[in-house]
């Protein structure tokens, strides 16, 4: 499964900037990024190509940021594509916590990204029913 | 116009016979307490070898931290049966203070209020409207029992309420309000808001109290409401409010001197300081049963006003409180101390080493500001559980200090660190 990385920050201006400096000399790829905000502050969510790594470098510039377990599965760039997901997901009263998307080629292939409680369980249910659970690894070689 | 005209104008002399004879009754009721016990053995205080008021200085100081070790009731001096009464205050690390009344003990705590209100030019056919905190909170009840033995008809309010407040006012004919200076600040404004002019409303007088305010909001509050705003002094281990009162010449607080022995000190030293230099108020009270307290270190600074009253009292007059000894904070009432904040957040895993607490005055009204850091490796990645922290953070604060703080999450190292003695507390209320 692919880990995300979650990063607080305060709601003022600059916040973005000092994260992705401390990523850029890591030389650390972002694949995505989004953001929940909370008002005063939010917390910025992050696929990377080594996150792990990403996680540690922002510790240690005294940033608060953490790894998480997210689900990632490829879905056809077509109408309907996140549908057939989304029913899966109904079907077996999986809630959706967060999610995002984002897409790897146009009208061929898309990610979808989300967070569940159980992530093994969601992996387990899509893979089932004829999805490609993607890992760290995959996220990247897209 | 005086409540007890006798002994509210009794020369010095009589005044100090009175408080020679009930020093000596408080010392032999205090010293059958287990604290007074144990601290005139400790000190070699033989309360027979009391003969003058000038002996007084033989015995240690009182201080809020006794109060609180002596906590349920170390310092009472009469059979449980004998109490009717208790309040109490926050404490400094959790334990409250409380403090103890006889059915006496009461009474005369009533009569002494009614006398401030009285030297303020109040009389029964005034109609009062408490609009203090009723409860564990001496605000309330102190001046209720005060008006009402003055023969006054009695709104219990308590806090809040606003358009309930501003109708009572109209329908009942309220002329005598009890207020904290911040609310009636915020009441002028809501009667404005309901298209009416507050002078017309027909109150007549305030007694502002339970929070620190300057001369400056005194007039404020004077000027919108076309009112007489009065300032009183007290604190739950002196009873409560009326403690000290002004009269119609609003120069300086009347302290009830058969009630209480007053003693300004130099705060370092323990000193006594000559009539007229500004200190730390020490009060003994010497007019109650259930819990006599000697030589208590009120924090706070005043000075003796040592001209004589034009109203012809004798009991001589402090000056309002020009500060504290000590960090406590005074929000929307509630006495608060950063220890106390402190304590509540380095208990919470999830909080960093630093904090801040801000005050601030939004529309009239005292808000804290409670910053923190959040602690990296407690960081999980989830916005619902730094909800549910703050929560947590709000309902462990207001557990302790009794008011609800807003609670900000900083990122960690946003804050100045702690060397030494950091500022933590910033009061950027305008008083």
């Amino acid at each position: 499964m692919p880990h995300q990385v979650s990063v607080f920050a305060e709601n003022r201006p600059g916040k973005i900037e000092r994260i992705t400096g401390v990523l850029m000399r890591k030389n650390i790829d972002i694949r995505a990024i989004t953001i929940s905000d909370s008002g005063d502050y939010g917390i910025v969510k992050l696929l990377v190509d080594r996150p792990q790594e990403a996680v540690d470098a922002l510790k240690e510039d005294g940033i608060a940021a953490s790894l998480r377990d997210i689900v990632a599965i490829r879905v056809n760039d077509k109408p309907g594509g996140l549908h057939e997901v989304a029913s899966i997901l109904t079907k077996n009263d999986v809630n959706v916590e967060d999610a995002y998307g984002f897409i790897v080629e146009r009208k061929k292939d898309a990610v979808f990204v989300f967070q569940v409680q159980d992530v093994r369980r969601t992996e387990k249910l899509l893979s089932e029913a004829g999805f490609t659970i993607l890992s760290d690894g995959e996220l990247y070689l897209l | 116009m005086y409540w007890n005209s006798e002994l509210e104008t009794i020369d010095r002399a009589g005044l100090e016979r009175i408080q020679l004879e009930r020093l000596k009754k408080a010392l032999s009721a205090g010293a059958s307490t287990p604290f007074y016990k144990k601290v005139f053995a400790e000190n070699g205080v033989d309360p027979a070898k009391i003969t003058t008021l000038g002996h007084l200085k033989d015995i240690p100081f009182t201080t809020k931290n006794d109060l609180r070790v002596s906590y349920p009731d170390g310092m009472v001096a009469v059979p449980k049966r004998s109490i009717v009464r208790m309040h109490a205050s926050s404490g400094t690390t959790g334990k409250p203070t409380v403090i103890f009344y006889t059915m006496k003990d009461v009474d005369e705590w009533a009569h002494q209020v009614a006398r401030g209100m009285v030297a303020t030019g109040t009389t029964p056919d005034d109609v009062f409207q408490n609009m203090m905190g009723y409860g564990l909170f001496t605000g309330g009840l102190g001046l209720h029992y005060g008006a009402e033995k003055l023969g006054c008809m009695v709104i219990p309010m308590s806090t809040g309420n606003t358009l309930k407040q501003i109708q009572f006012i109209q329908d009942f004919g309220s002329t005598v309000i009890h207020i904290t200076p911040s609310y009636a600040l915020h009441l002028v404004e809501e009667i404005r808001g309901h298209g009416v002019n507050p002078p017309d409303l027909g109150v007549k007088k305030a007694y502002l109290g339970a929070e620190p305010y300057s001369e400056g909001t005194r007039d404020k509050i004077q000027e919108q409401f076309g009112i007489d705003a009065y300032n009183s002094y007290g604190m739950s281990e002196m009873n409560g409010p009326g403690v000290a009162f002004e009269c119609v010449h609003k120069n300086g607080m009347h302290l009830w001197e058969d009630y209480y022995i007053a003693e300004i000190i130099d705060p370092e030293t323990g000193e006594n300081l000559p009539d007229g230099e500004e200190g730390e108020l020490v009060l003994t009270h010497i007019n109650r049963e259930a819990m006599p307290v000697f030589r208590y270190r009120t924090r706070d600074l005043t000075r003796f006003i040592p001209e004589p009253c034009p109203c012809g009292r004798t009991h001589r007059r402090i000056e309002r409180i020009k500060g504290r000894t000590d960090d406590m904070m005074i929000v929307s009432g509630v006495n608060v101390f950063p220890s106390q904040i402190e304590t509540v957040l380095m208990n919470i895993p999830e909080v960093g080493n630093n904090y801040q607490i801000v005050l601030e005055r939004e529309n009239n009204l005292d808000r804290m500001h409670i910053k923190v850091e959040l602690y990296s490796k407690m960081f999980h990645g989830e916005i619902k559980e730094l909800e549910r922290l703050k929560k947590r953070m709000g309902e462990a604060l207001r557990a302790i200090i009794t008011i609800n703080p807003k609670i900000e999450l900083l990122e960690p190292g946003s804050l100045p660190p702690s060397q030494g003695k950091a500022k933590r507390v910033f009061d950027n209320r305008s008083l």
